[in-house]
């Protein structure tokens, strides 16, 4: 049983005009087991949380705590945070030209583990993950991430997901840009992820569509940094029908 | 004269001074000019001067029987068509060495061994000059390795001759001794429909400054060049290309990229693209990438355009030098890789991603190898 614990978090990030308040004390409590959606509008803070957390440069925590398993993860570098048992899939994945994705995959197992895979069943391993989202065998020769189109990239988040098995994932907008049998075969990844039954998710997005394949255990509401409203999955179908208007209101936004 | 002045084009591109075969056209550089501003010329002295340069360079080679192997005389290198030298370095070269090596890939021969030609210089305080021509036949294809090794004050003038629709695959290899001093000129002639890869890979030397020409003799030719240099402490690495769009419907496409890390050391990378008024529907781009590695270096990248007609496929060019891009490595520590092989990652990925393309097995694996030495001392 594990437990990722985001208590009274501020942060800041870095603008022409000075230091910009983003997250004005966000409290939130993942256990193994459970799915958490975080659902706002543009600029509420959503992403702001995720990159902070994973302990993105950019982001300068100001505030608060975040702790996995007891273990304090802002006092850590990005991949002692990944080390800890944090993955982020990111919205926009970055492009490193020349790095394969096989090599880079192999690259992160063995930092992960501590030692290299077997070879034999590593690459098998591999295939089938790819296999599982959608991608074949040829997608690991192909330099990470570049010339991907916007879907392959989100499937090479979620292969990444299955092959590294994080204690938690936070998935930015994992369904953003996806069509409807892509954002399928991701969610379907997702879904097998969580039903290990040990594992945490935080599932950031904007829309309720993916919440149709991913059920949520638990709905957060985000507007202007905090987290103003959380519920069941009935309270994503409210939003589904009212939008954000209400809770905006609600924030004085 | 008068067959060298004939062969004598004139660039009318601003950015170049006039080519000529004549010495006392290039006089001694002062280090003010445009295309000296960037050189230590103290350590170019003995080339530039032409002093005590009776050294040789120690030949190798495993040319096939098919490929002739001669001497001409500069009236007869000038009647292949020999472009004029650029500079005085090049210049000297074509005044000292007098004879040019000729190596001639007979019409329609298609050589599937890459040929290798290592020159090796006797030692640092050496000077010597040398003038190759290589002649590849109409329709033929070929590979050829022109690899430096040992140390040497050495000044080149290489031209390469590319027959119609001929393919070849030219790779010159810098790969001296940290004292070496290497100059000259590297000139491409680019026959109709003709198809030439080349790849400039500068890895050791004190100084390495080529001049790099390409233009076209017919329709149709493609150019692709690429460039790897390291550039480590105290080490000046200079490129300077120039790309003569002077035919219709050819294309270009430069990339050269370079590590620099250490006090001192310093990159030059010029990049011009002349497109003539007859060149219509050419296609060019040019990009030069450095990553700066430790604090200390210094990385020149200037592209310049120089359009005369709008008719165009496209025309771009791109120059970046910075440190490592930020987002890269958080995406890979993000994922539990540690800091110093995420920056490892990221180099092996930004040089791998030109060697790959190199496609000669040998040179591939002396690069990688020359790169991983690098990689041990990134942090």
């Amino acid at each position: 049983m594990s437990t990722l614990e985001i208590k009274d978090l501020h942060v800041e990030v870095e603008t022409e005009s000075g230091p910009k308040q983003i997250l004005k004390g966000v409290d939130l409590v993942v256990r193994s087991g459970e799915v958490h959606a975080i659902m706002g509008p543009n600029g509420s803070g959503k992403s702001t949380m995720a990159y902070s957390i994973a302990g993105h440069p950019k982001y300068t925590i100001t505030q608060g705590s975040v702790k996995l398993d007891g273990v304090e993860l802002t006092g850590l570098s990005v991949d002692e945070r990944a080390k800890a048992g944090l993955f982020l899939a990111m919205q926009y994945p970055i492009e490193v030209p020349g790095v394969s994705v096989a090599n880079f995959l192999r690259t992160a197992k063995t930092a992960l583990d501590g030692e290299a895979p077997k070879v034999r069943t590593w690459v098998k391993d591999v295939n089938a993950a790819l296999d599982r989202l959608g991608l074949d065998a040829t997608f690991s020769s192909r330099s990470l991430n570049e010339g991907f189109s916007g879907g392959e990239k989100k499937r090479n988040e979620i292969v990444q997901l299955e092959l590294l098995n994080p204690k938690f994932a936070i998935l930015d907008e994992t369904d953003s840009g996806l069509d409807i049998d892509a954002l399928r075969i991701v969610s379907e990844g997702v879904n097998r992820y969580t039903s290990q039954g040990d594992r945490g998710v935080l599932l950031i997005t904007h829309y309720t569509r993916i919440l149709n394949y991913i059920k949520p255990d638990f709905v957060h509401v985000f507007v202007d940094g905090r987290v103003v409203a959380e519920g069941g999955p009935e309270l994503a179908e409210n939003l589904e029908v009212e939008g954000y208007d209400k809770f905006l209101k609600l924030a004085g936004v | 004269m008068s067959a060298l002045q004939a062969a004598t084009e004139t660039v009318a591109s601003h950015l170049h001074p006039t080519p000529s075969f004549d010495l006392a056209d290039h006089p001694l550089p002062t280090g003010k000019e445009e295309v000296w501003r960037f050189t230590p010329l103290a350590r170019l002295k003995p080339l530039l001067t032409g002093e005590f340069c009776d050294a040789f360079l120690d030949w190798q080679d495993n040319i096939p029987s098919t490929v002739i192997r001669g001497e001409i005389t500069l009236a007869e290198a000038a009647e292949l068509g020999v472009p004029a030298p650029m500079d005085r370095i090049a210049a000297m070269a074509v005044d000292k060495a007098k004879d040019a090596v000729l190596i001639d890939v007979p019409r329609g021969a298609e050589i599937a061994e890459p040929i290798v030609i290592s020159l090796r210089g006797p030692g640092a305080d050496a000077t010597a000059f040398g003038q190759f021509v290589f002649k590849i036949g109409a329709h033929s294809s070929a590979t050829i390795v022109l690899r430096h090794t040992g140390s040497v004050r050495y000044g080149a003038s290489v031209s390469v001759l590319v027959g119609e629709e001929a393919k070849l695959n030219f790779v010159s290899l810098q790969d001296w001794t940290d004292d070496a001093v290497h100059a000259g000129q590297h000139s491409f002639r680019i026959g109709r429909g003709a198809q030439v890869k080349s790849v400039t890979a500068s890895l050791g030397g004190s100084l390495i400054r080529l001049m790099e020409t390409a233009s076209f003799d017919g329709p149709g030719g493609e150019l692709e060049q690429f460039g790897v240099y390291f550039v480590d402490a105290g080490q000046h690495v200079e490129h300077r290309l120039f790309v003569d769009h002077n035919q219709p419907n050819t294309a270009s496409n430069v990339d050269y990229r370079g590590a620099l890390q250490g006090k001192g050391a310093q990159a030059v990378w010029v990049g011009d693209v002349l497109i003539r008024k007859v060149a219509e529907n050419i296609s060019t781009y040019e990009s030069n990438k450095n990553l700066v590695l430790t604090d200390g270096c210094r990385a020149e990248s200037v592209p310049n355009l120089e359009i005369e007609t709008g008719e165009i496929q496209g025309a771009g060019h791109s120059s970046t030098t910075g440190r490592f891009d930020d987002e890269q490595l958080f995406y890979l520590r993000s994922r539990g890789i540690p800091e110093a092989e995420a920056r490892r990652l990221v180099v092996y990925g930004f040089f791998t991603d030109i060697i790959r393309r190199i496609g000669i097995a040998e040179i591939e694996e002396r690069l990688m190898e020359a790169l991983e030495k690098e990689l041990e001392q990134v942090l």
